[in-house]
C-alpha cells in the first residue's frame, strides 16, 4: 500500500528525511556533530597510513570475509563443534524473538535478576533489554557510552561511539540527576571517575554477564571481543554465567585470520591501532558457565541474495558513519534503526522494506563508505540497488513515481524534450514565482538557476549547424 | 578522431555556455566534433530515484544517437559514469559495449586519449576546485583521500596549465556537496547544509570561481552563493579551459 | 524442525560459490626497530615503558610509585620479595581491593603496543582488569614486528582464555575526550627486560 502522499512523501514523522530536518534546525549543534566525527574520520586516515600494506589488507580481509560467506554451513558447524568441545553451550535462534526468549531462559533458571552487557548491537537490533525488563530482569550497559544512553532513555545513535551526540554538558547533568555528581561538574574525568564507581558497584553484584562477539572462529571455537574499557572482561570474568550473543555472519575461518581483522577494525573504527583489550575466550572459567547464541534474523535470506549478501561481510568498525556526509549531518537516531548510516541503511530494508524504505535515499551515493569500509563492502552499490527494489515494489511514495514516470516520458520523446525545456525556461523568465515559491524546496535555502535565453541545442542549430 | 558530444539534459536547457566551451576546447585541440542533435538524457536522475526500469527509451535513443564515433565525451562525470555502469539493451548488446568503451568525462579525455601537456589558456583568478564524487570516486579522474594510495588529479593537472589561475587549498578536498540529485530536494536539509560546507570551505581561502567536473554540483552551490549574495561565482572547467584558448 | 536444523538448511542452499582461502602473505615494509616503535606506540596509547636491566629496578620503581601498605599481587617469580603469591583458589570477588598486579606477558607486539597474556599467567582471569594499575614484564627480544608475526606465533597454542593488552583501560565516550582508568586499570606500566 502506498503512504499518504505529503509534499515530497513525507510519509509520519519518523521518515529520516523529517528527522534530519529536525536535526539541522540547531545549525551549531549540527556544525559540532559533523566536525567530531569527521575528526575520527581524520584519525582513521592516519592509522591507515602508517601502513603502507593497507589497501592490501582491505582486499585479503575482503576475501577472507567472501569465503566465509561461500562455507559459512561448514564453518558454523565447525565452530559449534570446536565450542561445545570446550565445554560451552551453543544455542541457536532464528529471529530476534528467540534470541531474546534463549537469553531469558538461561537467566531465568539462575533466578538472576539484574545482569551486565557489554556493547553488543546485535542485542540492540533485537531490542533484548527491552524484552528482559517484561520478564522482570534488569540490564546495565556496562559500556561509559551505552550506560549514558541507557540512563537517558535512548538507544546509541553510533555503533561504536554510542552518545557521540551528547555533549559533556548535558553528561554532567545526567549524572548530577542520576549518579549524584555535583551540578554543573562537566568535567570528563570526574564524571567517568563517577561512572567508574557506580559501575564497579554492578560488576561486583552481578553474577550474570551478556557480551557481544566482535568475532567466532571456527577453527577453534573461541570468539574475541574487543573493548577499550575492559567492561566485558569484568563483567564476565566476576560472573557465575557468561552469555555471547553473536550473529552467524561473524564467524571467520582460522585464528591467524585474527591478524587481518584485529590490524583493520580499530584502526578503522578510531584511528587507534588496536583496543586496550582484545579478549580471546575459548573455554569458560573454572566453575562458570558459557552459552554462545548463534542469531539468524533475516542473515540466511540475506546470504541469498546475489545484491545484498556482501553487506554481511560487516565487522561493525562504523567508519562508513564516520565518513558519511548524511550522517555526520543528521545524526544516527534519524535512521531509526539499531544501525545507523550507510550500513545501517543497506540493513535495515531487509527486515522491513516498509518501515526503513526511506534510509536507501538517505545518501547523495558519493561513494565515499565503500572505500573507507576495511571489507570492501559495496556499500553505495547496494544503496542504489535497494532503491530499485523498493521502488519496484512500490514502497517510494507517489509523488515521486509520478515524477519519474513524468520525466522518463519527457525524456524520451525528444520534441516534447525541447517544448518542455523552452516552456520552462519562459516561465522562469517570466512569471518565476511560479517556481521560485515556499512549495518549491529547492527554493526555501537556495536561488533557482538564471533561465538562459536558448538551449545549446538551438544555439548548434543557429551556429554550427550549416547542412 | 570523431567526437561526438555528449551534452547532459540540464546543461543543454539551462548551462549551454558549458556545452559551447566543451565544444570550442574539443575542436581548439584539433577533434573533430558532432553534436546528434536528437540525444536527450542519459537517464540518471530516474534510475537514481529508483526507476533505471523506466530508462528503457532513454537507453534506445542514446545508443542510436552515439554509435559509430571514436569517442563520445561530455562535461559531466556522473552522466559519464551512469553510461559506463548502466547502458544497456535488450536488442545491442554489441553497441552497448562498445559505446561503454569509447565514453569519457571531458578532463579525462583531454589527458588520457588527447594527451594534453600544455595550454594557451588564460584565467587569472583564484580558483577552488571541487571534487565531484562519481567523477572522483566512480571515473576514478583524481585519488581519493579514503584510500591509501599515491596522489593524482586529472582536473588539477589541466588547471595547473591555465596562465594565471591560483587553485586553493581545502580543509576537506573531496567532501561530497550535497546535489545528489533528488536527494536536494527529498532530503533539502542536509543537502543544503552540505552544500554551505562546501561553499565555506572555498570562501575561507578567498575561492573567487568554484569550478568542478559536475555543473550540477556547481548548480547546488550557486544556488547557495546567490542567496548568501556572495561575489563568489561558480563556473565550470570547460568553461575555464576554454578560456583564451 | 529445530531452528538450527532450519538456519543451516537455508544457509547450505543460499550460500553463494567462492574462491578457496588464499596464503596470506604481506611484502615486508621498511625495516623498523621493534623495541623502539613498540616503545613509542605503547606510550602514545597511556602505557608507561620501563626499560630494565635487572629485576631490583622493578622493585624500586613500585617501591617509590605504590604504597606498601595497600595490596600487591604478583605472580613473577623472579619478584618473589615484592609481594606474596595471592591465593587463587578464591572468589575473584576479593581481588577487588588489589592496588597493583604485577603479570608476566608472552610478547609484545610493536605495531600496536600490545602485550599477550594467558590464563596461566594471570593467577586468576578476573586480575588483570580488577586491579587498579597493571604492571607487565617482557622480554625485548620477544617482540614481534606485527600481529600477524604474533598470531603466526600461537597459531596452535592452547588457552582457555587469552587477551592482548594495550595500554591502560580508557574511554573517550564524553565528547571524544581520553580518559585514561574507566573500568579496569588507571595505569599500565610495562618493564622491558632489555638485558641479554
Amino acid at each position: 500500500m502506498d503512504t499518504e502522499t505529503t509534499i515530497l512523501d513525507r510519509k509520519t514523522s519518523s521518515d529520516h528525511a523529517t528527522l534530519a530536518d529536525k536535526f539541522n534546525l540547531d545549525e551549531p549543534r549540527v556544525d559540532w556533530h559533523d566536525k567530531t566525527l569527521w575528526f575520527i574520520r581524520k584519525k582513521r586516515d592516519k592509522a591507515a597510513s602508517q601502513l603502507q600494506e593497507w589497501e592490501q589488507l582491505r582486499a585479503v580481509a575482503s576475501d577472507i570475509k567472501n569465503n566465509v560467506l561461500a562455507n559459512l554451513h561448514t564453518y558454523l558447524l565447525a565452530f559449534e563443534r570446536n565450542a561445545q568441545q570446550n565445554g560451552i553451550t551453543v544455542h541457536w535462534a532464528s529471529d530476534a524473538a528467540e534470541h531474546n526468549k534463549i537469553v531469558h531462559k538461561i537467566i531465568e533458571k539462575t533466578g538472576i535478576k539484574q545482569v551486565v552487557k557489554s556493547k553488543s548491537m546485535l542485542t540492540e537490533e533485537c531490542h533484548l533489554n527491552a524484552y528482559l525488563k517484561t520478564q522482570g530482569i534488569e540490564v546495565i550497559d556496562t559500556d561509559l557510552g551505552e550506560r549514558i544512553v541507557q540512563l537517558a532513555g535512548e538507544p546509541p545513535s553510533h555503533i561504536v561511539l554510542p552518545c557521540i551526540h551528547w555533549k559533556k554538558e548535558e553528561i554532567g547533568e545526567l549524572f548530577s540527576h542520576h549518579l549524584g555528581t555535583p551540578e554543573g561538574n562537566s568535567d570528563p574525568q570526574f564524571l567517568t571517575a563517577a561512572a567508574r564507581i557506580h559501575l564497579r558497584q554492578h560488576f561486583m553484584s552481578s553474577r550474570l554477564a551478556i557480551t557481544g562477539v566482535n568475532f567466532a572462529v571456527a577453527e577453534t571455537g573461541e570468539i574475541v571481543v574487543c573493548t577499550n574499557e575492559g567492561n566485558a572482561d569484568l563483567g564476565v570474568q566476576l560472573a557465575d554465567v557468561h552469555i555471547a550473543c553473536v550473529g552467524i555472519e561473524k564467524i571467520i575461518p582460522l585464528r591467524k585470520h585474527l591478524g587481518v581483522f584485529l590490524r583493520l577494525l580499530a584502526r578503522s573504527a578510531t584511528g587507534q591501532p588496536i583496543t586496550t583489550y582484545s579478549s580471546h575466550f575459548q573455554k569458560p572459567r573454572k566453575g562458570q558457565e558459557m552459552h554462545i547464541v548463534l542469531v539468524d534474523n533475516g542473515r540466511s535470506k540475506r546470504l541469498g541474495s546475489a545484491d545484498f549478501r556482501n553487506a554481511l561481510k560487516c565487522i561493525r568498525c562504523g567508519a562508513c558513519m564516520n565518513t558519511c556526509p548524511v550522517y555526520r549531518r543528521s545524526g544516527g537516531h534519524s535512521y531509526h534503526y539499531a544501525i545507523a548510516g550507510p550500513i545501517g541503511a543497506i540493513l535495515a530494508p531487509g527486515l522491513d522494506m516498509k518501515k526503513h524504505a526511506d534510509l536507501p535515499f538517505a545518501s547523495t551515493l558519493c561513494g565515499s563508505c565503500s572505500n573507507v569500509c576495511p571489507v570492501k563492502i559495496d556499500i553505495h552499490d547496494q544503496l542504489y540497488k535497494w532503491r530499485q527494489l523498493l521502488a519496484q515494489n512500490r514502497k517510494v511514495g507517489i509523488t515521486k513515481r509520478v515524477g519519474a514516470n513524468t520525466m522518463a516520458y519527457i525524456l524520451s520523446h525528444h520534441t516534447l524534450y525541447t517544448f518542455a525545456g523552452t516552456a520552462g525556461r519562459w516561465l522562469m523568465k517570466y512569471v518565476p514565482f511560479i517556481i521560485s515559491n515556499r512549495f518549491n524546496p529547492w527554493y526555501k535555502q537556495r536561488e533557482m538557476p538564471k533561465p538562459p535565453e536558448h538551449s545549446f541545442a538551438r544555439w548548434y542549430h543557429q551556429n554550427r549547424n550549416f547542412k | 578522431m570523431k567526437v561526438a558530444l555528449f551534452v547532459p539534459c540540464y546543461i543543454d536547457q539551462f548551462y549551454p555556455q558549458v556545452a559551447i566551451a566543451t565544444l570550442e576546447v574539443l575542436e581548439k585541440l584539433g577533434a573533430s566534433v558532432s553534436y546528434p542533435e536528437k540525444q536527450t538524457c542519459c537517464g540518471q536522475p530516474m534510475a537514481n530515484a529508483g526507476f533505471e526500469d523506466l530508462t528503457d527509451p532513454c537507453n534506445t535513443i542514446f545508443i542510436r544517437q552515439f554509435s559509430g564515433f571514436d569517442y563520445i565525451v561530455s562535461p559531466s562525470g556522473s552522466c559519464v559514469l551512469h553510461i559506463k555502469d548502466h547502458l544497456h539493451s535488450s536488442a545491442n548488446h554489441e553497441e552497448t559495449s562498445q559505446i561503454k568503451k569509447k565514453v569519457f568525462e571531458l578532463t579525462e579525455f583531454l589527458t588520457d586519449i588527447v594527451g594534453v601537456k600544455h595550454l594557451n589558456s588564460k584565467f587569472y583568478h583564484k580558483v577552488g576546485l571541487h571534487q565531484s564524487c562519481h567523477g572522483q570516486r566512480g571515473l576514478k579522474l583524481s585519488q581519493m583521500s579514503e584510500l591509501i594510495a599515491p596522489d593524482f588529479s586529472k582536473p588539477q593537472d589541466l588547471l595547473r596549465m591555465v596562465e594565471g589561475l591560483e587553485l586553493i587549498d581545502l580543509d576537506r578536498k573531496d567532501e561530497c556537496c550535497g546535489f545528489g540529485g533528488m536527494f536536494s530536494v527529498s532530503e533539502e536539509a542536509v543537502s543544503v547544509k552540505m552544500g554551505k560546507d562546501r561553499v565555506a570551505d572555498h570562501l575561507q581561502y578567498g575561492a573567487e570561481y568554484i569550478t568542478a567536473n559536475d555543473m550540477s554540483c556547481l548548480m547546488h552551490l550557486e544556488g547557495i552563493l546567490r542567496r548568501q549574495k556572495s561575489p563568489t561565482k561558480v563556473i565550470h572547467i570547460a568553461e575555464i579551459l576554454n578560456a583564451g584558448l | 524442525m529445530s531452528s538450527r536444523d532450519h538456519i543451516l538448511e537455508v544457509i547450505r542452499k543460499n550460500q553463494p560459490k567462492g574462491l578457496p582461502l588464499q596464503e596470506i602473505a604481506f611484502s615486508d615494509g621498511e625495516p623498523f626497530d621493534k623495541i623502539s616503535k613498540f616503545t613509542t606506540v605503547l606510550e602514545s596509547i597511556g602505557g608507561t615503558v620501563i626499560p630494565i636491566n635487572e629485576w631490583g629496578e622493578v622493585e624500586a620503581y613500585l617501591n617509590q610509585r605504590f604504597s606498601t601498605e595497600k595490596r600487591w599481587v604478583n605472580l613473577v617469580p623472579e619478584l618473589r620479595n615484592l609481594a606474596p603469591l595471592a591465593d587463587f583458589t578464591e572468589d575473584p570477588h576479593l581481588l577487588e581491593n588489589v592496588m597493583v598486579a604485577i603479570l608476566p606477558g608472552h610478547f609484545g607486539v610493536a605495531e600496536n603496543g600490545a602485550v599477550w597474556i594467558t590464563e596461566e599467567l594471570m593467577g586468576d582471569r578476573a586480575l588483570p582488569f580488577i586491579c587498579e594499575h597493571l604492571a607487565l614484564i617482557i622480554r625485548a627480544e620477544n617482540i614481534f614486528p606485527t600481529l600477524h608475526d604474533a598470531y603466526t606465533h600461537i597459531d596452535k597454542s592452547q588457552y582457555g582464555f587469552g587477551t592482548y593488552i594495550a595500554g591502560p583501560s580508557k574511554t573517550a565516550d564524553i565528547e571524544q575526550s581520553l580518559v585514561l582508568g574507566a573500568h579496569g586499570p588507571k595505569s599500565l606500566m610495562l618493564f622491558l627486560i632489555t638485558e641479554t
